[in-house]
């Protein structure tokens, strides 16, 4: 594998974007980018597979994320027996029904023709409908009615978190392969515009299903897979080590959190990077790109468009899944209100975009210098428009308006930057490799 | 008695706001609609120029109200619409010189200008918060009500009342106004039918010596008054939310897709369509059955389908329904 100076230097950029964010403002503050920048590059990776291999739009990256975070949640918080107790029955029998009614609905598709299929479904549809809802209602208002201050839902399995990353994978594959299965095979705007809703739909359901996720009164408190910053501080060893680098203690156990979730981020983001690179020089990433750059001509070949799309489309789903766990891991907390589509799937294709499309260093390199700078803009803006209004009065408000509306820079520089790698570097920062 | 009650309420709080929303759902699908005809890709930065356009609306609204210019009863922004327009049509086709028209000269793929209008979308949306803010803005004034609950009772000596709302008037009408014009310009006038004749087959349509940029101009000039129609109905009936019109971008797209992507009268019945389901499904009809119901009965429950919030899932659900049973929508937009 070659990869020239150009893209080692682009890399190192990057590198010393960080030591000097920790020199000029703080190296806590450079972790913490360093930590986001990691997750948002395996979120990039995932959209990479499905854009830069496929050539599948997927605008509904902040559902897949969201999924992730939901496993989160379900996988490490502690069970409520209470809930379980009182509505855990009735909404298994619920969930069965609705799960029937599907199963029927689909056999009677395929196993139907003409008038009677569709009176059949009907039937089955609004007859599933209303037996789940009758044990479904009772059993989450019965959930939701224990101790809603502070549980009020189901709870997790109270697992370690970090299975949380595999489930979430797994959720957002199970979403993906729905999404695929109705969309693939369409106009490629039908996908982004499925995406679109479901990724929306998504949303809606974690903020409303109370049982589940408790809504918008978010989970907080979830496990880490770190140890504490106050364990850490009464640790003697770390004392002795503080005393000697001359750092404050606090200082210290927060930066060592910190960086046992940048190792743990990185392992992550490599496994995914090393899959990614075997995935796309193997026959099947030279079949990939052949489907990609010209449909009909693979499938004249008797490659499985359709059956590919589907699979390539479950796999970055699934990769975004797990970074969307990695998230709520490192947020410690899920709030469902925080998912925004400019957040959590544009920015994320400004990362592919801009890092270079097809290229999984590319995707990396991307991830990590958009959201550096997502991150920096805001103090970059805040005193750019300070500069640029020094001349004015204090209470000039103009001056005082822009200073106000500084953080809104970044969504205009952000849509630039994307403007400008698109039409004079449409391959972006690290082309994707002739081979 | 009781079903004149029962129908009451299903107008109040079904039909009427169903008939509004409709009507911007229906404008906004055009703009997508005509865009996607003549350019030939899903613009996702249409709720964004909608917000563009509402917002000058308001700006132009606020100076108006400054200087003592109002509406009189009816709405102040109805005044400053058509400036709002204009710079809407001076944003699009200045959008269209920088960004779209070097992939158009390319010959680029439908979704690289996809791409290009998410990262214009990114644009807009850091404008409008810059210039406007992220907050909630009143567009409405003058008088709130056509008539109100009270005086329709008075008027039927009915239980249930109808309520008109001003706004609500305005929407449907303006958008019963805008698409027999555009329906007249597209029929009737030249420049109307070699747009069609454009986005029907392009080149036979070169060859009969159709100008392609003029077309595009004109579906840009199209494309934002209308988006600016669209918002500032909206805006004015319910409230101006930068970040409303980003998820208004889904039903929208669901109603034209509906309709069929590229015909313009499939984005007007798909726009209804979407509206009417999304209300009737969210809709509570604890009300009406206890009107139809013989005696005092009254369902325990709200008898709601589905809650408020997961309207995004009807309009995703019809998009699903259609993309499955007729992928080019009821009336055969452009094929796949």
């Amino acid at each position: 594998m070659t990869i020239s100076i150009r893209n080692i230097s682009l890399f190192a950029v990057t590198a010393l974007l960080f030591v000097i964010v920790g020199q000029v403002q703080s190296w806590s503050l450079s972790l913490s980018i360093l930590n986001l920048c990691l997750i948002s590059a395996i979120m990039a990776l995932g959209v990479n597979i499905q854009w830069g291999y496929a050539g599948l739009l997927n605008v509904g990256v902040m559902g897949f994320a969201a999924l992730g975070g939901l496993a989160a949640v379900l996988v490490s918080s502690p069970p409520v027996a209470a809930a379980w107790s009182v509505g855990g029955g009735n909404l298994l029998v619920g969930l069965l029904i609705a799960a029937l009614t599907v199963g029927l609905i689909v056999w009677c598709y395929y196993d139907m023709r003409g008038t009677k299929r569709r009176v059949l479904i009907a039937i089955v549809a609004v007859a599933g409908y209303f037996a789940t809802r009758a044990f479904w209602d009772p059993a989450a208002d019965a959930i939701e009615a224990v101790d809603p201050a502070a549980t009020g839902f189901l709870g997790g399995a109270g697992m370690p978190i970090i299975f949380a990353w595999l489930i979430g994978g797994l959720f957002a594959a199970g979403a993906a392969w729905i999404v695929g299965k109705i969309s693939l095979g369409l106009r490629s705007d039908y996908l982004a515009i499925a995406t679109l809703g479901i990724s929306e739909i998504i949303i809606a359901m974690l903020k409303n299903e109370d049982w589940l996720t408790r809504g918008v009164k978010n989970v907080i408190g979830l496990p880490r897979p770190v140890p504490y910053e106050v364990d850490i501080q009464q640790s003697a060893y770390f004392q002795e080590l503080a005393a000697d680098w001359g750092m404050s203690i606090i200082e210290l156990s927060s930066m060592v959190v910190k960086l046992s979730y940048a190792g743990l981020f990185a392992i992550v983001l490599l496994i995914v990077l090393y899959l990614s690179e075997t995935a796309l020089r193997s026959p099947w990433g030279r079949m990939m790109r052949a489907i990609r750059d010209n449909e009909t001509a693979a499938e004249a070949m008797g490659k499985d468009v359709k059956g590919r799309h589907l699979q390539v489309f479950i796999l970055g789903s699934a990769v975004v899944g797990i970074a969307g766990a990695m998230l709520t891991t490192i947020d410690g907390q899920f709030t469902p209100s925080s998912y925004q589509p400019l957040r959590f799937t544009f920015l994320i294709w400004a990362m592919v975009i801009v890092g270079g499309s097809g290229n999984n260093w590319g995707a990396v390199l991307g991830g990590f210098i958009i959201w550096f700078f997502w991150v920096e803009a805001e103090p970059i803006g805040l005193w750019f428009m300070d500069l640029i209004t020094s001349s004015m009065d204090e209470s000039n408000p103009l001056r005082l308006h822009l200073l106000d509306s500084a953080a809104h820079i970044r969504l205009m520089a952000m849509g630039v930057i994307m403007l400008l790698v698109l039409r004079f570097a449409p391959q972006g920062l690290i082309p994707e490799r002739r081979r | 008695m009781d079903i004149l009650n029962a129908l009451a309420v299903l107008f109040n709080f079904l039909v009427i706001p169903a008939m509004a929303y409709g009507s911007q759902l229906a404008l906004g699908a055009l703009g997508v609609t005509l865009v996607y005809g003549v350019l030939r890709f899903s613009n996702f930065a249409h709720g964004e120029l909608m917000a563009f356009g509402t917002m000058t609306t308001i700006l132009v609204m606020w100076m108006l109200q400054s200087v003592g210019i109002t509406g009189g009863f009816l709405p102040t922004a109805l005044i400053a619409m058509p400036v709002g327009i204009l710079v809407a049509v001076l944003l699009a086709l200045g959008t269209d010189r920088l960004v779209y028209k070097f992939y158009r000269k390319q010959k680029s793929p439908p979704v690289i200008f996809l791409i290009g209008s998410l990262a214009v979308m990114f644009f807009y949306n850091g404008l409008i918060r810059f210039v406007i803010g992220p907050e909630d803005q009143n567009v409405a004034d003058g008088v709130r009500f056509i008539f109100t609950a009270g005086d329709f009772k008075r008027w039927s000596g009915l239980d249930e009342g109808i309520a008109f709302r001003t706004t609500q008037g305005i929407s449907i009408l303006v958008a019963i106004l805008c698409v027999a014009a555009l329906f007249w310009f597209l029929n009737k006038t030249k420049t109307g039918k070699s747009m069609r004749a454009y986005s029907d087959n392009e080149n036979l349509a070169l060859l009969s010596g159709v100008n392609p940029e003029r077309v595009v101009v004109i579906a840009w000039v199209l494309a934002a008054s209308l988006a600016t129609i669209a918002g500032t109905m909206y805006g004015m009936d319910k409230t101006f939310k930068p970040f409303i019109y980003l998820q208004l971008l889904l039903p929208i797209f669901a109603s034209a897709i509906v309709g069929g992507l590229g015909s313009p009268i499939g984005a007007v019945v798909g726009g209804f369509i979407i509206a009417f389901s999304e209300i009737a499904v969210t809709f509570a009809y604890k009300k009406v059955i206890g009107y139809l119901t013989p005696g005092d009965w009254v369902p325990d429950g709200l008898v709601q389908l589905l809650s408020t919030d997961y309207k995004f899932a009807v309009s995703f659900a019809i998009l699903v329904v259609v993309l499955l049973v007729r992928p080019t929508g009821i009336f055969k937009g452009q094929t796949i």
